[in-house]
């Protein structure tokens, strides 16, 4: 009997699994637009992740390069889509701190508050989409339902829903609406309550808590060597939270608290989202009801000529820190703008740390990592 | 360290290298042949400690072209833009730092696709976005008749 | 007793001699079989459809939603208008399948669920065979599902479908054994496997109360292990979308899909049959100890509806688990099973031969 058993075991360390490849995309549930990942697994184990880009190329850096600065913001709203608002805020900031003009405060607080709605819009849809992804397909609709009173409030002050294109050089397009202030303290009363049930229906969950407890680990040093940034950094430790260390507009008026994580983990990575959300509710709560009278845009010039020299304007973005670094040969056209986004940093720790775990946990990494297509690809 | 310590610090120790102080951060320009052991420094010294690569571009100026690194040291909370020039337009050839900085691997698959500056060292460079039929479109000298329109 | 007005066992027997008197006995077996297998084949069409709406219903309801509106009455006509549909898509055959498997795989799941039925009482007298291994026969059939699954995710030469097959193997595998253990508790409490006998021993309180402690047991472990046997949320490793597309069907698209998609409906119905049947007494209606007319307007419910009250209260559940919880990951599937509920089990049958034994239960 012995023998046999022996004889077992020995053949089974014999057997071999052949390593094979899945491409994961472009079209996939869980990559949430044209990624495609070229994942090499073993059973179900992952062994090497390699992401190919560049299917929603747009060339937006190209582009710019023929365009004026006013111009300049309604392309980078195409860019990270979920968080329009902060990606136009970073160009004109730019282009304002270049030409060293001060805008009014009225138009500071405005775009503060923007900021934050549109972050707790983008991580709503964050929310629901990877509840989504771990399987839990009750989230997506519950995230989406209250994502309409955000998208609302915006459609009422500037029109759009999605791609805002409210702020430009100077200020923003239109003063808000009458209505604004009076919906968004109704709907930061209407979140607090809705918040908590988020918590409920997920975060408690024991299936969702060993989904990813201890998934997908990124230590700081490997987060601050891999310039990983936003809430995804921040959990792993990395204090990177852009408005707290380079603050702009109104947030150094306002007081809140930069979430750092410890562990770096899935799960942490998806508590720190949702405690940034209540963080985002205090901080409009701070601002919504002081919105000092004024003008809502300087007069710029007809044309904006930036003088020569080089430009950096660092912002915090949903997904993490946004750069636009713009070179100005002193005409009406940048000469070359490059925009350092937040996901395309973020994207490429997938293989680091996402290496021999399941391919389901693959799934859930990307999930917290919340990434944006357009936003990496550009 | 200050601005002022900085630059001061860095030309003291790199002759060869031009610091000046720039509109935001302090900036030096860094010869290429020193550029790998130069930004090796940057990472290890324990002064400068500069560990958090936050941004890396490619710019085609009309004589040369040059690659802007964005260094942050989460440490000292001190900031340094290292330029690095080249002006062979046809082997356009400079040394990676993705051994020193993870993420510059990625900054530099994307430099490369679009500017067409190869990395020694540089353990997988492939085109990031575009395939190989293309040029290199942030290069001033790319023209492209069918999808891009002059006005 | 009241509810006995409601046994079909006139009708059939008045059919079976209106028929054994006129023909052969061969024909009559025949007319027999051919009658019962035409209302199967209309019960699980009609049924599955059914289902999927309710589904549909459940889950909007859930998301608070609506749901199908458009189409018919509160979107009654949905599910047929999408099975029309179905029936009339092209039935595409990738090149690369192996074709004879391929083709088989649907074939093979859509019939345990057409063998597992015929023993299902839904009323008194309403039972197409009655064997004495009536558990045993559920059972041994119900896993035979699990090579049609396993047969589609490797006849379809896509890596996906291979991951999604040898997931739902691996799970079923294991399930299986847990499905088995709770009737077996059950059956160890009945002393006998036909089905029949043990909705009728329940006549005066259904199992789930009289054996109480270690049926509860059985039953949760029953209707979990159920859940992960007909791979639903959250055990729907095998088909999950957001990880493999569509997991063993993703290659199937017509009346091919359409199989995978009703077997999925009715292996539901019928693991919240057994579920009625061993612990909630079948068609039995619900008592309550000596309360006379409450018990009298209790019988005054045919069995059927009490029968199918019932199973609609576990499939409610069972759908309700699928849109609350998160997916599990597959090792955390199968430590679930081999960790926790299979040693619960086999502690549980313990438990129960020992209650047994000393005459514990009611």
């Amino acid at each position: 009997m012995a023998e046999i058993i022996e004889k077992f075991i020995s053949t089974t360390d014999q057997i071999k699994t052949d390593e094979y490849l899945v491409n994961m995309g472009p079209q996939h549930p869980s990559t949430h637009g044209v990624l495609r990942l070229l994942v090499k697994l073993e059973g179900e184990i992952v062994h090497n992740v390699e992401p190919h880009v560049g299917y929603i190329h747009s060339g937006i850096e190209k582009m710019t390069e023929s365009l004026t600065y006013p111009q300049i913001p309604h392309l980078t709203d195409r860019m990270d889509y979920l968080s329009a608002h902060m990606n136009n805020e970073a160009v004109c900031l730019c282009v304002e701190n270049a030409l060293q003009v001060e805008v009014p405060e009225r138009v500071k607080y405005i775009r503060t508050i923007f900021d934050e709605l549109q972050r707790l819009a983008s991580h709503q849809l964050w929310w629901c989409a990877s509840g989504m992804d771990l399987g839990a397909l009750t989230a997506f609709f519950y995230g989406l339902r209250d994502r309409e009173d955000i998208l609302d409030i915006f459609e009422e002050t500037c029109g759009a829903r999605l791609t805002l294109n409210y702020t430009v050089p100077g200020g923003v397009m239109f003063d808000i609406h009458p209505n604004f202030q009076r919906k968004v303290k109704a709907f930061i009363t209407k979140f607090k309550k809705i918040l908590p049930e988020y918590d409920k229906l997920l975060t408690g969950n024991i299936i969702f808590q060993n989904r990813t407890k201890g998934v997908g680990v990124l230590s700081k040093e490997d987060a601050i060597a891999f310039g990983v940034t936003g809430p995804t950094g921040r959990a792993s430790g990395f204090s990177c939270d852009v408005r707290k260390h380079h603050p702009y507009s109104a947030y150094p008026l306002v007081k809140f608290e930069e979430k750092l994580g410890t562990d770096g983990d899935s799960f942490m990575r998806w508590k720190l989202r949702m405690d940034e959300m209540w963080e985002s509710l205090h901080i409009i709560e701070q601002l919504i009801d002081n919105i000092p009278e004024g003008d809502y845009a300087l007069k710029m010039k007809g044309v904006i000529k930036l003088p020569e020299g080089e430009f950096y304007q660092r912002v915090e973005t949903a997904r993490g820190e946004l750069g636009v670094y713009i070179v100005s040969d002193g005409k009406k056209n940048p000469y070359r703008v490059k925009f350092r986004s937040p996901g395309f940093s973020n994207l490429f720790t997938i293989n680091h740390i996402a290496k021999n775990w399941k391919i389901a946990d693959l799934v859930a990494i990307m999930a917290t990592f919340d990434l944006v297509i357009p936003d990496i690809d550009r | 360290m200050t601005n002022e310590q900085l630059i001061d610090h860095l030309s003291k120790a790199y002759p060869d290298a031009v610091a000046k102080q720039g509109n935001q951060y302090p900036e030096i320009n860094v010869p290429k042949e020193l550029l790998h052991a130069f930004m090796l420094n940057l990472k290890s010294d324990p002064n400068l400690a500069f560990d958090y690569l936050f941004c890396q571009s490619g710019v085609d100026y009309p004589t040369f072209i040059q690659v802007v690194y964005h260094l942050e040291s989460t440490k000292h909370k001190h900031y340094l833009v290292v330029k690095a020039n080249t002006e062979d337009r046809v082997t356009t050839v400079l040394d990676t730092v993705s051994d020193i900085w993870p993420t510059a691997e990625f900054h530099e698959d994307e430099i490369f696709d679009l500017l067409g500056i190869k990395f020694n060292n540089h353990p997988h460079l492939r085109r990031l976005f575009l395939d190989d039929t293309w040029g290199f479109p942030l290069r001033k000298d790319f023209h492209d008749d069918i999808h891009v329109v002059e006005r | 007793m009241a509810f006995e007005k409601y046994d079909f066992t006139p009708l059939t027997q008045s059919i079976h001699q209106g028929l054994i008197e006129n023909v052969s006995p061969l024909l009559t077996l025949i007319i027999e079989w051919t009658i019962i297998g035409v209302l199967f084949l209309l019960f699980i069409a009609v049924f599955g459809l059914l289902l999927v709406y309710v589904e549909r219903k459940v889950c909007a309801a859930f998301q608070q939603r609506l749901g199908p509106m458009r189409v018919g009455p509160w979107g009654l006509l949905q599910t047929i208008a999408d099975f029309v549909k179905l029936l009339m898509k092209e039935l595409i055959t990738p090149k690369s399948v192996d074709k004879f498997l391929y083709n088989l795989a649907p074939f093979i799941v859509i019939i345990v669920p057409f063998l597992t039925i015929s023993v299902i009482p839904f009323a008194p007298g309403l039972q197409a065979l009655d064997f004495d291994i009536g558990i045993f026969f559920v059972t041994a059939v119900s896993s035979v599902g699990v090579i049609g699954v396993l047969l589609a995710g490797w006849a379809s030469n896509n890596k996906y479908s291979l991951i999604g097959g040898m997931r739902s193997g691996a799970q079923i595998v294991s399930y299986e054994l847990s499905v088995g253990m709770s009737l077996i508790t059950m059956v160890i409490m009945a002393g006998t496997m036909q089905i029949s006998e043990i909705v009728e021993l329940q006549r005066g309180g259904w199992f789930l109360f009289k054996g109480h402690i270690p049926a509860i047991i059985a039953f949760f472990v029953f209707v979990v292990a159920g859940t992960a046997e007909t791979n639903r949320g959250p055990f729907d490793l095998a088909e999950a979308e957001s990880e493999l597309t569509a997991g063993f069907h993703t290659e199937y698209s017509g009346i091919k899909f359409a199989f995978f998609f009703l077997a999925e409906y009715i292996n539901l119905f019928i693991v919240a049959a057994m579920a009625t049947i061993v612990f909630l007494g079948g068609w039995m209606p619900f008592h309550f100890g000596n309360f006379e007319g409450f018990n009298a307007v209790m019988d005054f419910i045919p069995g059927l509806i009490w029968f199918f009250l019932k199973v609609f209260g576990i499939i409610f559940l069972i759908m309700w688990f699928k849109w609350t919880f998160p997916r599990l990951r597959i090792d955390q599937i199968l430590t679930l099973e081999w960790k926790y509920l299979l040693p619960i089990n086999l502690f549980n049958i313990l438990l129960m031969a020992t209650m047994v034994l000393l005459g514990w239960h009611w």
